[in-house]
Formats: C-alpha cells, structure tokens, sequence
C-alpha cells in the first residue's frame, strides 16, 4: 500500500454500504464493523432497510442499506452524513447519495450500472458519466464482473457469484482502511460450516476484493482509524433489542423470580421476542400470543402467578394493551412493559424511529392511573434500564413502561460486558407463607408497597382483581372515601420511587446561558452537539432523562441553573409539555422533529447557537 | 382423588367448607350460578389438591364475580381477557390447578380470539362457562349464543345474527374436552367438572343457565324436570346412546348423520346404537353429538370430548427441562459472553 500518498487519519468516519434488499448490505456491514471493533475502535451502527422484505430489484423502494460509525474517540451516535458510500446499484446510489458529505468517497459498483438498472433507478443519464458525482472522489470498479471473474475457476454456479460480490466489496473496503482479514475469512468459514463450496467462494471474492484494491491504480487514498481510548473490560457489540433481552434476563436471575414473556411480534420490538425465544436453558418462558392484548393479559396472569412478567411491543401494541395497564395498575402487580417506539400514528412507518408515545404511556389509560415511566438511551444501555425496569417493578409493585425506540433497538453500538453479580440486588416483598398477619393491600409505611403473594404458597389465600377493592383488606368496595384514599396511595406509591432513583446528572456546568434538555433514544445526537459546542467556548449544558415518572428529585434545581432551557425531542413536544405541568414557570425552547430520523448534530448546532445568540 | 404429576396433593382431606369465602354471594335469588356454586364446592374436595393450589380466574360479567365466592386465589380480570390470563398463570405456575369462570359474551363476543386460542394450545385450564344466551350485568342485551329472533334491549325487533353453538366452537377450536350441563343438575355437573379436572389440557363445560330476570326459561325447552329424560341425552362413556323416560330411544349413525330410532322399532336394537367413545381423537361423532338440537334430537350433555393431546404447559415444562440439561449456557454471565467478544 505505499504507493498510496493519500493516507488519511481520522478522528472518526461514517461509513455507509447500501445495495438492493438482496445484495447482503447487512452482513457486509456487520461484519465491516465487527473487524473495526477488533480494531479497536469505538462504534455504532444502523441498519436502514425498507418495509418490504424482497421489494423489486433495482428500485428506489428495494434499497436496503448498513451505517457505521468508528473513530478512535467515543461515539456517540452511528452518524449523520457519511463520509465513504459503497453503493451496488443505481437505486441504492440515487437514494443515499443526499447522505454522503460534500467530497466524501463513494465506491461503487460501476457494472451494475446499465441502461435497464439505471432507468429503473429513475435516472435520466448514467450517473457516473454525466458529470454529477464530480464532487465526490469515486472509486468506480466493476465488482459483480469482477467477483464472476475471480470465481470462475471454482465451479461455483453463476446465482452462488452472484450472491458474493458483497464479499468482493467488503475486501475492498477492508484493504481501504487497511484491516487484516484473517478474521472475516475466518467468520465466513464459521457461518457457512457444513456448506464448503460457500465458504470457497466466499472467502475467494473477500480477497479477491482485497487484491484488487491492493493492485489497482484507481484507488489512491486509504484511511486510517486508530484505536480509542476505552475503559479496560470485556467488550462485545450488541442491539438495543438484544440488550433489553438480555437485561431482562439478568433482573430474573438476580431476583430469582422466573422471566416469562408475553408477546405478540411487531416491528421495532419483534427482535426482543426472538431473541428471548432460545435461552430456555435459563428458564425464560415465553408465549407468542394471539394478539396484544393476550400478550399483556398472560403477563399480568403470570405475575399474580409468581413470575417476572413482560411484554414487548410498539406504539400501536400498547394503545392495545392499554385497559390491562389499567388492570396490572389496580392490582398492583409487577410488569415491565418494553415500548420499542416507532413513528406513528396508525400504522404510520413501521420501519421509523420516533419518540411520539410519551404522553401514551404517561396518560394512555381510563381513570387515575399512574405506573412509572423510564427511558433507555442507548443501544447498550438498554440492558442496564431492562435491568433497572424489572427491578422498580418487581420492589414497588407496579407496572413499568420502559420506552426504547427503533433507532436503539436496530442500532448497536460496543458493550462493555458487566458481571450480573456486580449490578443492584433485586428483592421482590414477596410475602411469607402462613403470615397471619397477611392482608392483599396492606403496605409498607415507606414505600407503600404491598405484599407479592403467587398462589400456591400456604395460608395467603386471597382474590383481587379490577375492581375498586379496601385498602389492606382488599374486598370489593364502591365507598366513596375508599376509592379516593386508595387513588391517593397508588398516585404516591409511584411518587415514592423518586427516593430510590438516581438524581439527575448534567454533563457540564450546572448553571450557564443554555441547558440542553432530551429524554431516551436522542441521547447521543444531543451529547455530540453539546460536547462539541462546551469545547468551542460555549455556555451550554445537557441534561438527559432517562427516569420520566417519577422525575429525578432534583429537576427543578436543574432547570433553575439556565437562563434558557430547550427540550429536544423526536415529536411535537410531549416530554415539554409534561415538564410544563409540572414545573410551570421556566420558559421552555423546543425543537422538534418527527421526520421518522434522528437529529443530526447539525441542525441541533444551528439551533443552540441561534439560541445563544439571541437575546 | 386425581394424580397429576405437577399438581400437589392434599396432605389433609378437605370439604366443602375449606372452599367457602367470606364474601356475600350478590347473585339474584334464583340465579342458576348459585347452582355452579354449589357444584365446585362439591367436587373441589374430591379433586385433592392442596387447597393453595388452586386458582380461580374470571373476566368480567354476572358469571366472573365467581372467584370471591371460592376461597381459593382468584383473579377477576378484565372483560374478556380471562383465557389470556388464565394461560399466563398456568403456563408460569404449572402447578396450579387453574378454573376459569366466564360468560357467553365473555369468552365468546369479546374474548373470542383468546377462547379459541387457549383450546387450539390446549393449556391444561379449566373452563366454566355459565351459558345464559344474554348480557345479564349490563342488564338484557343479545349474546353470541342468543337465538335468532330473540327480543331483547338491543333486538327490539328481534335478532338477525346465527348464534354460536358452544360445541361447534370448541371443536372447531380444535378443542380437546368439552361437556355439557344443564344448571338443574347438580350432580351431573359436579361428575364433569371431576372429569374436566381430571383431563390434561383445555377443559369447556358449557353449563345451560338461567338467567332469572332476563332470559328466563330459555332453556327450560330442555332442562324441565317433567321431560328431561326426552329433551335430554346423558352420555356416558362405554354405554350405548340410549334417552327418554321410558329409556326406548336411542341414537345411530345412518350414513353420514346421526338419528333418533326408537328401539324394537324397525328391527332396531340396543345393538345398532352409538356407543359413546368420549376419548376418541376423530372430532367427528363428538361435533355431530354437541351439535343435536330440539326438536329433532336430544340435547346431549355430560362428557362428549375427552381426547388425549399434549398440553402446551406440559411442552414447556419438557422444553425447558431438556434446554437445561444440552445448553452450555447455565447462567445470564455465560450469556453474556458468548459469541464474539474480545478483551481490551
């Protein structure tokens, strides 16, 4: 590689692969990620991929597509704009091209551009010969011609060459940003195992790619990425979905109550279903149920029965599952309810992450009816709130709604792999048999918490249920006192949690000219902007909520500190005007966005600083 | 006494009055629940379980107030969702004997999808449900099993919906046990309730009540005193399908349909009648015996569907159970650490 004299050091890089939905851009980009990650460096990544499984070939709607994030600092978010675009396709190209930065490398694939492909895409001219990518630095190579080529002595049939010319790209790119790739041949012979001719061709495309970038003279530049400054530990990289599956786990095994999982698959939150479908070894037990509503239903079933309940969905499951909320909240059972959020309403965009359902889960329900309300904020963090959720909900007996959304569900990002014995005990009041002193609703003088008493275990016989029941005794009541004392005491219960939640951190100075306030998924964009802008001089904080209902204890103390305080969010304004009712008299900026995408570090400099700099 | 592998046994012999809450009863005098009352009451001390172990779910309607009338654990659920939450305890906690009291518009206009699912998985939950073919709690509209015509608060012109036959939908459920029971009869109700308990997997018992203030009498066609032994087919299984008070009609099947003979008539002897096969897995005379009508046939009740088919709460056990033993992940560490990770 030293004929190259354009080797290009970076801080941090984005890197986009996007191809039709068949061309196997995920696995390129997973496994493109994986060997940075091996690297060394820090990542993130999103997988951007249409609604449709197969949609048709070549089209604009069929393009599916894989971002990275790496540098050798943190990273926060898996990019706004990349800087390399591999594109296979004229599709893929026409629709990301608006995603690359101005200059940025675009490698693409210059054989399946022809007359058919190309009006298919919806171009009028061939792209790459009419002058309209002269901004960029392209790497035009044939590679489906070239992977056929490098395949032809192996006897592979034409659909199986086909079908590796992600593989010659991804060498490509591997030499590009000069990576061994022992490990990926290595990771190809592992996922192909009991079919030799696969992992033959495979592995003779991926250096194939590799020699040919190695030896051609049309790629003059190669990128350098070194490896970030990491706290010491065990690293892996994993899925929100995958994390909140897993730390839902680590909360049934720490608590010794038995997971069990009631579901009904919808997209963003299907992967959290599946993924805790294998790991009956560690007893989870899981019920793909009929509908949503079956889904919460058979958790608040299992939760009087002893276990840890769950339910996963998105926003149009839970609208479902709202009068059971109301059900587990009156029976003050224990629930962890994951909301993997999509953009709505109705159907809306599947596929498309959005923060809308805040005022759903604050406020969704028939009657006074209050349960506690958290936020992930990561892809790995997600283990740690699913952990924290089942814990909440399992010692103050109630349902908890832990919101996540699409873009950290699909998202990954690395993980450093804690020992479950080294995160908070979990100890459900679960009651003692034969206590005579046992009544369904008598409480903690605390917390208010009442007694867990699964049937099966002697002498606490008892029945609740929907309707309105007597405090500590728990019988049937319509009494107009009772109903509100017992109001009061659910409202307080949850009010309660705010002395065993964390106070709410502030990353930078705890008064300045502009506080930066966001809850959840946007969490990355916003410490990016906020960092970047602290660095240039600014008088700017950010504050990110993670514990909604109840507020840390101290958050009118932190919005005090400002002079001006804007709430970002991924809708039109729910977690403001939440914080509007309960801390009236601070005057709250917004910017809100409901495009389906994230906020880009961009646009949130331009409003900070037109914030800053108004009087 | 019934063994059930999961379920434990008493350690005591219990009665009648170890199942007896200290609730009110608030059903109208004359309410044909009070009889299912009665019937549980009988046969939960013959069942033999630890009293702990049993679990009484209900959804909502006159029939779901149920479970404060028992002393066991209950839950009083949400309308319609009691099949839903009747699985999720079960499946949980498999070893509880769990009953679920339900309605015809509970579990079949509003809880439909739910009541169809629990009997295609054939969760072992045992399901009483109290048929009195009206809305009794929102005070006389029609239900799924309201006959065509019927005046009621929401038909002043008489309904225009077919009505569910309970069987029809069980079986068509892929339904595994099923019987039924007119509210008069409490012994028979009490000796398939024993019989429903005793078959692993889902059990419906479809009991004929009255509703005394909205719809009643209506099923007094079959269940008077006067001719039940005519309107009425008592099955029983092994024994011929024999009805009528002088015990001279009995059931054959002529080709593909089922008919009324009278026996010694036409050459017709206890012979050439059906001999009830409740376990049989072939739906096929169960669907025929539970869909007979007035005034053609009799109306059958007792067992009609006991057939053997693996529970699903049983599967999961077996799942686990073997998971356990093959999986080199033990504990939510290992977990953790599998696949690829790397040190840094």
């Amino acid at each position: 590689m030293g004929k190259r004299h354009d080797v290009r050091e970076l801080e941090d890089v984005v890197v986009k692969f996007v191809g039709d939905s068949g061309d196997g851009m995920q696995l390129t980009g997973t496994l493109f990620s994986e060997v940075a990650a091996l690297s060394g460096n820090d990542l993130a990544t999103f997988p951007d991929f249409p609604a449709e499984i197969r949609a048709p070939h070549n089209t604009i709607a069929g393009v599916s597509g894989f971002q990275v994030h790496m540098g050798q600092r943190k990273i926060y978010t898996s990019g706004d704009m990349c800087d390399v675009l591999v594109a296979m396709n004229p599709a893929s190209l026409k629709a990301n091209l608006k995603w690359a930065k101005p200059g940025s490398t675009l490698v693409i694939d210059s054989s399946a551009f022809d007359e058919k492909t190309i009006g298919k895409a919806g171009y009028v001219q061939n792209p790459l010969e009419d002058g309209s990518l002269d901004g960029y630095l392209v790497i035009k190579a044939p590679i489906t011609s070239m992977t056929h080529e490098a395949l032809s002595g192996l006897g592979v049939d034409k659909r199986l060459a086909e079908r590796t010319k992600n593989m010659f790209v991804l060498g490509l790119m591997f030499n590009l940003f000069e990576r061994d790739i022992a490990k990926p041949l290595e990771f190809i012979k592992e996922k192909f195992t009991d079919r030799p001719k696969v992992v033959q061709a495979n592995q003779a495309a991926l250096q194939a790619g590799y020699h040919f970038a190695e030896n051609t003279e049309a790629i003059k530049v190669s990128f350098r990425v070194g490896p970030a400054p990491m706290e010491k530990g065990l690293y892996r990289n994993i899925h929100g979905n995958i994390a909140t599956a897993w730390g839902l786990l680590a909360a049934a095994e720490r608590s010794g109550r038995p997971l069990f999982l009631g579901s009904y698959p919808i997209t963003p939150a299907t992967e959290i279903l599946m993924e805790l479908s294998k790991h009956k070894s560690l007893g989870a037990k899981v019920f793909q149920a009929e509908d949503e509503i079956a889904g919460i239903c058979s958790a608040i079933g299992a939760s009087f029965g002893g276990s840890m309940a769950v339910t996963t969905t998105s926003g149009p499951g839970l609208s479902l599952k709202s009068e059971a909320l109301g059900l587990a909240v009156i029976t003050e059972l224990p629930l962890v309810i994951v909301n993997v959020q999509r953009a709505g309403p109705s159907t809306g965009m599947p596929t498309k992450s959005e923060q809308s359902d805040l005022m759903q889960a604050l406020f969704g329900r028939n009657g006074e009816s209050p349960l506690m309300i958290m936020a992930a904020s990561s892809s790995a963090n997600c283990f740690y709130y699913a952990y924290m959720a089942s814990k909440y909900a399992m010692e103050h007996m109630t349902p908890v709604i832990l919101l996540t959304d699409g873009y950290l569900g699909f998202g990954s990002e690395l993980f450093r792999i804690p020992d479950v014995n080294d995160l908070p005990a979990i100890n459900p009041p679960m009651a003692d048999s034969n206590d005579k002193n046992f009544k369904p609703y008598r409480r903690d003088e605390k917390t208010l918490v009442r007694k867990w008493a699964p049937p099966g275990v002697e002498g606490l016989r008892h029945r609740i249920g929907g309707l309105e029941k007597t405090n500590i005794d728990g019988n049937v009541s319509t009494d107009p006192l009772n109903h509100q004392l017992m109001t009061n005491i659910r409202e307080e219960k949850v009010a309660r949690i705010a002395d065993y939640i964390p106070l709410q951190e502030i990353h930078g100075e705890d008064s300045g000219e502009l506080l930066v306030v966001g809850w959840g998924g946007t969490e990355g964009a916003l410490r990016s902007t906020v960092s970047a802008m602290q660095e240039k001089g600014h008088s700017i904080s950010h504050a990110h909520f993670n514990y909604i209902k109840p507020l840390p204890k101290n958050t009118r103390e932190i919005l005090s500190g400002f002079k001006k305080i804007v709430v970002c969010e991924l809708n039109n304004g729910q977690f403001v005007n939440y914080l509007r009712m309960l801390y009236p008299g601070f005057t709250y900026h917004q910017f809100n966005k409901v495009q389906g995408l994230p906020f880009h570090v961009q646009e949130l400099t331009e409003t900070f600083t037109k914030l800053l700099e108004e009087k | 006494m019934i063994e059930y592998k999961r379920v434990a046994k008493s350690p005591v012999e219990l009665t009648k009055q170890d199942f007896v809450s200290d609730q009110m009863v608030k059903w109208c005098p004359g309410c044909g629940a009070h009889a299912i009352l009665a019937a549980v009451g009988n046969v939960f001390p013959r069942i033999g379980y630890r009293k702990e172990n049993f679990a009484m779910v209900s959804g909502i309607g006159c029939s779901s107030r149920f479970p404060y009338y028992v002393d066991t654990f209950g839950f009083h659920g949400i309308h319609g969702r009691a099949a839903a939450i009747a699985s999720g305890l079960k499946i949980s906690n498999p070893g509880l004997s769990v009953w679920m009291a339900t309605g015809d518009g509970d579990s079949m206009a509003i809880g439909g999808n739910h009541f169809i699912h629990i009997l295609r998985r054939n969760i072992d939950v045992n399901i009483l449900l109290f048929n009195n073919q009206i809305y009794g709690l929102t005070k006389g509209q029609f239900s799924p099993t309201t006959p065509m015509g019927t005046v009621t608060k929401t038909s002043p012109y008489g309904t225009i919906e077919h009505p569910f036959t309970v069987s029809g939908l069980v079986m068509g459920s892929q339904g595994t046990f099923f019987a039924r029971v007119p509210d008069n009869n409490i012994k028979l109700m009490a000796e398939v309730m024993y019989e429903a308990a005793k078959h692993d997997g889902t059990s419906v018992i479809e009991i004929l009540q009255n509703c005394v203030i909205f719809a009643d009498k209506i099923h007094e066609h079959i269940t008077a005193r006067d001719f039940r032994e005519d309107r009425q087919l008592f099955l029983k299984h092994g024994e011929p399908m024999i009805f009528g008070k002088n015990r001279d009609r009995g059931i054959i099947i002529n080709g593909t349909r089922l008919e009324v003979v009278e026996i010694g008539a036409n050459g017709i002897n206890e012979k050439d009648l059906l001999v009830h096969d409740q376990y049989s897995k072939d739906p096929g005379i169960h669907r025929m015996l539970g869909w007979m009508k007035a005034p053609d046939f009799p109306v059958a009740v007792g067992v009609i569907r006991s057939a053997p088919f693996d529970t699903y709460d049983d599967l999961t056990e077996q799942q686990i159970e073997t998971a356990k033993k093959t999986s080199r992940i033990k504990t939510v560490n290992d977990l953790l650490r599998s696949g690829d990770t790397w040190e840094i």
